[in-house]
């Protein structure tokens, strides 16, 4: 039974990062592979706090968030002016970056890693899931306000953003810190969860990881995302009896998913009432236009 | 009638190339503004100048009276000029409710905090951007598309919902990039009188890039001619057709006329 809420607890701490990667790559069309940097931010931060300093578990959480959000400021005002694939490689340079960086921090306990961080079982077994919910929901309003149309826009072309007022900087710069800020949350969890980190744990393997989940959950949703990051959580750990097939599954689900469905499983719909009804209009829309189309032909007015 | 815009001594250079030379132009308030050229005369890339996407090697722009050279993109835009691109650029994966509720964002300014925790001003906006989106697409005759993809729309159409999200921002001054480009004689004539229209809806002046003769002569008060990023000529569209340099510099100078 603790295995099984063990596995649904991993679940929500990625959950957590992927939210923040689904706002960033989903929406915003920037695509990272250096998140695992930010989660290992807010990892050692957290455990900084807690071990070091001996605040609560929740100060450990908002030093996380705040410090990963700083950091990426910083990193955005750097690299956001580059585009697509260079992007892509200064955030892959950046994770790294903070990974050598821990390694060879002796104070953190360098690649060794750090043991015994102060775990708060008490309160923190379902802590992962209550900041996953709200996580959930921000994100959510996020996304359905201004800001986030704002985001779709840039993702959708960068330069009709601009000419319809959109300040696309502020706009990538804005998907950039949320998206820290809930992957240094996360990271916090994570160490809280475990009780042990290292470098290790937050290589370029795991920011791949995360990256994955948002693109087989479905660009641009955000229950697509949830969905991912519970199926591709879980999927190595049922899938553990196999012992050394079980990543040929793993890589096996992410392929059919590929093939089948190029945008992911939810690509650009939402698992909810309105969502599903909207997806049905424009399917309803798109019918009806191709119907007319024919009809025209047939009159032979084409 | 006094200047929405004005371009003095405009001139852009590429390395050793200069796109635009040296153009002085003055768009009369509530006007439509003819600007055509041969390929390559340097008018897209004015466009470029004035919506802050180049930014200008000499000379100033002046909207309404105050300068908006080298300002941001979305300053620009925010202040009251938009435009629609030669090659159509909407927001392709989104409806066609959505690609004119996105450009709805600048009515409304209710912070980030006020979504995340949906605050009653974020509510009271947005109903009101959603109300303005719906009310626009009906003006301009597009209510019965609202659910579908902008991918999926006619062509017509897309240049149509481009004129739309462009009109959402409640510009003053609307450039229109080739708007005729790819369309047949009718859907030409449908939209000579959607630009007029426009105009006069909406209160704007219009300054247009167009190669068809017909929807120039058809609508343009003014009208301004470009070859090789200098002026060549400009002047009311009859006085422009009759002016020989104009023939020479689209139909080629009388020695050359042979091939």
């Amino acid at each position: 039974m603790e295995y099984i809420l063990g596995i649904f607890e991993l679940s929500a701490i990625n959950l957590v990062a992927v939210l923040g990667l689904s706002i960033l790559t989903g929406f915003t069309g920037l695509f990272s592979f250096g998140h695992a940097g930010f989660m290992a931010i807010g990892a050692y931060v957290g455990a900084i706090v807690t071990a070091r300093l001996h605040l609560p578990f929740v100060a450990a959480i908002l030093a996380a968030g705040l410090v990963a959000g700083i950091i990426s400021i910083g990193i955005g005002r750097l690299t956001l002016k580059l585009k697509g694939d260079y992007f892509c490689i200064a955030t892959m340079g950046f994770g790294e970056a903070i990974r050598l960086i821990l390694n060879n921090w002796a104070w953190v306990g360098g690649a060794r890693g750090w043991e015994s961080i102060p775990q708060f079982k008490g309160i923190s077994v379902s802590l992962p899931f209550i900041v996953a919910i709200i996580s959930v929901i921000l994100v959510w309003n996020m996304v359905n306000s201004r800001q986030g149309r704002n985001m779709v826009a840039v993702r959708e072309e960068e330069l009709a953003a601009q000419m319809a007022g959109i300040n696309v900087m502020r706009t990538k710069m804005m998907a950039l810190v949320t998206s820290a800020v809930l992957a240094g949350i996360a990271g916090a969890l994570m160490a809280n969860f475990v009780g042990f980190i290292a470098p290790k744990t937050f290589n370029m393997t795991k920011s791949t990881e995360l990256t994955i989940i948002v693109i087989f959950g479905g660009i641009g949703s955000i229950s697509g995302s949830v969905l991912g990051a519970l199926l591709l959580t879980a999927l190595p750990e049922i899938f553990r009896a196999f012992s050394d097939w079980r990543l040929v599954f793993y890589g096996l689900a992410v392929i059919v998913i590929m093939v089948g469905r190029p945008q992911g499983l939810l690509g650009g719909m939402e698992l909810t009432p309105a969502g599903l009804r909207k997806a049905a209009a424009a399917n309803k829309a798109k019918a009806a236009l191709l119907a007319e189309s024919r009809a025209m032909e047939k009159r032979g007015e084409i | 009638m006094s200047a929405i815009l004005e371009l003095n001594g405009l001139t852009k250079q590429f390395g050793g190339l200069i796109a635009v030379n040296d153009v002085s132009l003055a768009v009369p308030e509530g006007g439509i503004f003819g600007l055509i050229g041969p390929n390559g005369a340097g008018k897209t890339t004015i466009f470029n100048l004035i919506t802050g996407v180049y930014k200008v090697s000499k000379g100033t722009i002046m909207f309404q009276g105050r300068p908006i050279t080298n300002l941001e993109p979305y300053q620009i835009a925010d202040s009251g000029v938009t435009r629609t691109f030669q090659n159509i650029r909407l927001f392709k994966n989104l409806t066609v409710f959505e690609n004119v509720f996105t450009a709805c964002h600048t009515s409304a300014h209710y912070s980030v905090a006020e979504a995340l925790f949906r605050l009653p001003r974020f509510a009271r906006e947005e109903k009101a951007i959603r109300a303005k989106a719906t009310e626009l697409l009906t003006i301009m005759g597009l209510q019965d598309r609202l659910d579908v993809t902008a991918n999926n729309l006619p062509y017509g159409l897309q240049r149509r919902l481009e004129i739309t999200r462009a009109l959402a921002l409640d510009p003053k001054l609307l450039l229109l990039d080739e708007p005729a480009a790819g369309m047949n004689p009718d859907e030409t004539n449908d939209l000579m009188r959607l630009i007029g229209e426009v105009r006069d809806k909406f209160h704007l002046s219009v300054l247009v890039i167009e190669h068809h003769m017909d929807l120039i002569m058809g609508i343009c008060e003014q009208v301004h001619v470009l070859n090789f990023g200098c002026t060549l000529a400009s002047g009311t569209a009859e006085s422009i057709a009759d002016d020989p340099k104009v023939v020479e510099a689209y139909l080629g100078g009388e020695g050359k006329k042979s091939c």
